[in-house]
């Protein structure tokens, strides 16, 4: 579903990302982690070209998003983004948050988009703060209305860049739970990730980015229980 | 009471006797017309110069950057000045007309500076999250980052035009009489400078007065959108 053939990314002299081959299946559920300056958000955000990459394909269903001629456009419409800090709009409400998109893009009218809207917001437990602004949400809540508008846009598959990184603890299970929800439901997610107990329950691939490239990859019990990689021992004794 | 009916003759002699009043009403006109006209030519003009210098092309960078560069390096007398009698020379435009672009021209500079930044003050999560829903640049800029940057740019917008209608004091210099001419006109004919320089100063503080308790009212219901 996703390929990735030899990533680099630089940001002037900095090379955050080294090469980076990689394969996304569908249904896949593909948690990465690594130490904070690693590159894995990076990776992340190449994904949707919300980075520009500087070499390397990357092809969504078969079509090559780094392409300059591709209208990413209409492929960031098959991938959602979830991102820490959520980026709710704060001038609309809860259910316009979650329309605006469809209704702009002509994937739905009005009225359809909103009853999709509603049963998102029922799904992710928050119906009653359709009417409602972000800002009188907790954090938990935004987040858990970022992924109902995400989801808002019927993507493939659900990019999470720390969704939880930016919550107060209390407030991290509950939007686990959503995403947990998803991945049974079949939906493809990369999820750049701390939660090291998440990404062994709901991870079906484990990625260990370090320095830019993927140093470890495998089922994320036997990594966590049986890491082969150095680097990845040493992170994980950190860590866990 | 001597000195209140010297108060009253003097004022009589000002603005009563010909009709000398009628030339500051008529400057109050002209003054108005020229600021309303200004100030949307401004918001336009300052709208297309913010684009450009928030463009990534090369030419409308290079262009936005040149015009607030030099309407902001010279003064807003001299622009006046080369607009009406160099740019203007041959085009036969009424006079108030052609003094209202000279001031559109030079507050769009201005402007332009402060919608750039209050584009910039919306938070660069905002952007990736629409473009991430599949928005293309524009619709983002206009559904999502501008009705939350008009939050920012009204009060700096709101100075500017506070600004720019005492600036418009300068018209004298192409021969417009508005506000302040018109008093200069009263103080020469009365030798006396005292009343119609102090009734100037009056008209102008009412006038603007006037338009911030309208503007604060604007901005109160701006603020009241973004309730809870």
């Amino acid at each position: 579903m996703i390929k990735i053939n030899d990533l680099h990314k630089n940001f002037g002299n900095l090379t955050v990302l080294n090469g980076i081959t990689e394969h996304i299946e569908q249904g896949e559920v593909v948690v990465i982690i690594g130490p904070s300056g690693s590159g894995k958000s990076t990776f992340l955000r190449c994904l949707n070209l919300l980075e520009e990459v500087t070499s390397g394909n990357i092809y969504v269903d078969d079509e090559e998003i780094t392409d300059p001629k591709v209208d990413i456009n209409r492929i960031r419409q098959k991938m959602g983004m979830v991102f820490q800090q959520f980026n709710l709009f704060p001038h609309l409400k809860i259910i316009d948050n979650i329309t605006l998109a469809p209704v702009l893009l002509k994937k739905m009218t009005k009225e359809d988009a909103e009853k999709r809207a509603l049963e998102l917001l029922d799904r992710v437990g928050l119906r009653d703060k359709a009417d409602s602004y972000p800002a009188s949400l907790s954090g938990g809540q935004k987040q858990r209305v970022a992924i109902a508008r995400a989801l808002a846009m019927d993507p493939e598959v659900m990019l999470f860049d720390e969704p939880t990184s930016a919550l107060d603890p209390e407030m991290v299970g509950e939007v686990l739970d959503v995403m947990k929800d998803l991945a049974a439901g079949g939906m493809t997610m990369v999820i750049v990730t701390h939660e090291m107990g998440f990404a062994r329950e709901v991870g079906t691939r484990l990625l260990f980015i370090d320095q830019g490239i993927v140093m470890e990859s495998g089922d994320p019990k036997e990594v966590f229980e049986n890491p082969k990689n150095e680097r990845t021992k040493a992170f994980l004794s950190k860590v866990l | 009471m001597d000195w209140w009916t010297g108060v009253v003759t003097e004022f009589e002699r000002c603005f009563i006797r010909e009709d000398r009043y009628k030339l500051l009403l008529s400057g109050i006109g002209v003054t108005i017309k020229v600021s309303l006209v200004a100030v949307l030519l401004g918001v336009i003009i300052g709208f297309f110069i913010a684009v450009c210098n928030l463009s990534k092309k090369k030419p409308l960078k290079f262009f936005g950057g040149v015009y607030t560069d030099v309407i902001r390096g010279t003064p807003a007398v001299t622009q006046l000045m080369i607009i009406y009698f160099v740019v203007f020379a041959t085009i036969k435009w009424s006079k108030w007309l052609i003094t209202a672009i000279a001031f559109g021209i030079n507050s769009g500079a201005y402007v332009s500076e402060i919608i750039r930044a209050g584009i910039l003050s919306i938070d660069k999560g905002q952007t990736e999250a629409g473009r991430s829903l599949g928005l293309n640049a524009r619709q983002t800029m206009t559904r999502i980052v501008l009705p939350q940057a008009i939050k920012n740019i009204f009060p700096a917008l709101c100075n500017e035009f506070i600004v720019l209608i005492k600036e418009t004091a300068i018209v004298g210099y192409v021969g417009l009489v508005d506000i302040q001419k018109a008093g200069d006109f009263i103080k020469s004919a009365t030798y006396s400078a005292f009343m119609p320089l102090i009734a100037t100063a009056i008209i102008y503080y009412v006038l603007i007065k006037i338009l911030n308790l309208g503007l604060k009212k604007i901005e109160a219901a701006l603020r009241k959108s973004e309730a809870r």
